[in-house]
């Protein structure tokens, strides 16, 4: 149960088991740390924002200044059950490296996106206009999301990788799952969320 | 006079010291025991019923026991005004914050000026030189004597941070929080070479003695000055001595000769002439060793997260960006430890110009991170 707890990141906490030990990239305010601890499971975010860090100290969650795209070089090797980057993979300088460093300092890596396929950007992009959407409100000159992907075009990125997906949820923009997801991922899920697991070894 | 018309509102207001008599001897790391020592502490705010709300304040290089407030008569405040008071970071209404000048100080606690009571002499050279271990030895013991079983905080900055570290790995159960500020896990050699010219300038100037001054009637002014002066260039970032200074002649033309010239050179002979003033020669250089010798990690195999699974505490590690002496890189090495301890740790580095200084300015988004960390603490401990 995840009471009071915003509905994207419920779904996180769904997937982590209790007892945990987790890595929050891209922490925000620290609501799904704090609501995790109330779980046992205890763990840091990483943050660069004043405001969020703020946030964070004054409720009690581990919080880390550091930027994510200088890598996760301070954490070691499998240190982590979970690392998780929410909204924000697309925000990153290399998304593919993010991931490979989430999935070396963590067993397991959880990461939420906007999915670039979905029927309103296709719409937007058909009107020779680029898509301002409930899930990417942002103007192309002011958005900090520069490296867009559809759901195809990770998935292709996980198979090129080896990653394993353990899991997926594919959902509209009030986080919901229906008969449409199943039938047309790509086209009509506004969120994307995976899990994944290192390459089995060779 | 009243003092509340005296000083702002966000003060203490005056505060007076007190001398601690610690009368349990000290074994130091040098071998040596003393079996006697005297402290001199203020505190500010009160302790309450629980004896839960005590901060400990640990001082750095040049610091005392005067953090707060203003002494009777006087108008500068002690060395951490800005953090704090009623209202400030370190909120007096709700903390009980204590300072203490420590062991080997030169401001009343015991020390090399003062006496040995073996010789009835002043120490001088003959005092113990110190590590950061032996003053949380006797701060432990000051807090025995304060009735303080667990801290709330344990909060300093620079040299201070080294004994925040090292409380929290000495006595676990008696730190509930560590706020470890402008610090390193130790010093590099760079830092060991600024420390080793400090000490040549007081050990050679003529004046010193061999730290036997004080018979002579006499004070290594000139060495100790030039080992502030040195030490002064450190604590400020290259763009703030530019901003500070420039390259400003103070007169309309250069004079050709060593006279003071420019504004940057004014401004560190008369750090270094009042800090002669204040300051101890055979403290500073007892300072500059417990700087150098200081290494947690030494007795775990250099192994620095595995000194810090000894810790219980909650931390919280602050650096600045124009910190050159004691850089954000250093104070992530001590994260990086901590989170591989698997250790409750926050970070923040925090935007500054100054340089190592910045921990006693009120910079904003400094102050608001302490309040943050330090109000939640408040709740905790229910100050």
């Amino acid at each position: 149960m995840n009471h009071g707890l915003r509905p994207d990141l419920a779904l996180i906490a769904d997937w982590i088991r209790p007892g945990s030990r987790v890595l929050d990239l891209g922490c925000g305010d620290g609501a799904l740390l704090a609501h995790l601890a109330s779980h046992n499971a205890r763990g840091y975010g990483l943050e660069i924002d004043p405001d969020n860090i703020a946030r964070c100290l004054r409720r009690g969650v581990n919080v880390i200044e550091a930027d994510v795209d200088d890598g996760l070089r301070e954490f070691a090797d499998g240190s982590f059950d979970y690392v998780v980057m929410n909204q924000a993979l697309q925000a990153m300088q290399r998304p593919d490296r993010v991931v490979a460093e989430m999935l070396r300092v963590g067993r397991t890596a959880i990461v939420t996106f906007p999915n670039f396929g979905h029927w309103r950007v296709r719409l937007a992009l058909s009107n020779g206009r680029m898509p301002v959407t409930p899930a990417l409100p942002e103007t192309w000159f002011n958005t900090p999301n520069i490296h867009l992907c559809t759901v195809a075009d990770f998935e292709d990125l996980c198979q090129a990788q080896k990653w394993r997906v353990l899991k997926r949820s594919l959902l509209d923009h009030q986080l919901r799952d229906g008969p449409l997801m199943k039938l047309a991922p790509n086209f009509f899920a506004e969120a994307a969320l995976y899990m994944l697991g290192s390459p089995p070894p060779a | 006079m009243n003092a509340k018309e005296d000083y702002p509102a966000d003060s203490v207001g005056v505060v007076s010291p007190r001398c601690m008599v610690i009368d349990t001897p000290l074994a130091l790391d040098c071998g040596r025991t003393l079996p006697r020592h005297e402290l001199m502490v203020e505190t500010y705010g009160s302790l309450n019923i629980a004896r839960s709300n005590a901060v400990l304040v640990c001082h750095a290089l040049s610091g005392d026991h005067h953090a707060a407030g203003y002494h009777a008569g006087d108008h500068k405040p002690g060395w951490w005004d800005s953090c704090i008071g009623p209202g400030k970071p370190v909120d007096t209404h709700r903390f009980f914050v204590v300072a203490l000048n420590n062991l080997g100080g030169c401001k009343g606690s015991t020390g090399p000026n003062t006496l040995n009571p073996d010789t009835g002499k002043p120490w001088g050279p003959d005092f113990p030189l110190l590590t950061v271990r032996d003053w949380v030895r006797s701060q432990a013991l000051l807090a025995d004597a304060l009735g303080i079983s667990q801290w709330a905080v344990v909060m300093g900055g620079s040299l201070g941070g080294f004994q925040v570290m090292q409380w929290a790995i000495d006595f676990p159960a008696r730190v509930r929080n560590a706020l470890v500020i402008a610090a390193a896990p130790r010093l590099s050699a760079q830092n060991i070479a600024f420390n080793e010219i400090a000490r040549q300038a007081i050990l050679s100037d003529p004046e010193f003695h061999g730290g036997h001054f004080y018979e002579r009637r006499t004070v290594p002014s000139r060495g100790l000055k030039l080992a502030r002066m040195l030490g002064h260039i450190t604590y400020l970032s290259d763009e703030a001595m530019r901003a500070k200074f420039g390259q400003e002649l103070r007169t309309a033309a250069p004079s050709f000769n060593f006279d003071v010239e420019f504004e940057v050179e004014s401004y560190l002979r008369h750090q270094g002439q009042s800090f002669v003033e204040r300051f101890d020669a055979n403290t500073y250089l007892l300072m500059t060793k417990a700087l150098d010798y200081f290494d947690p990690a030494r007795d775990f195999g250099g192994d620095l997260s595995a000194a810090f699974r000894q810790a219980l505490a909650q931390f919280f590690v602050i650096a600045f960006e124009a910190d050159w002496r004691f850089s954000p890189a250093r104070s992530r090495e001590i994260v990086k430890a901590l989170v591989a301890a698997g250790r409750e740790v926050s970070y923040a580095s925090i935007d500054s110009q100054l340089g190592h200084d910045d921990f006693l300015m009120a910079l904003p988004e400094y102050h608001r991170q302490l309040r943050a960390w330090l109000g939640r603490i408040a709740e905790q401990v229910q100050a």
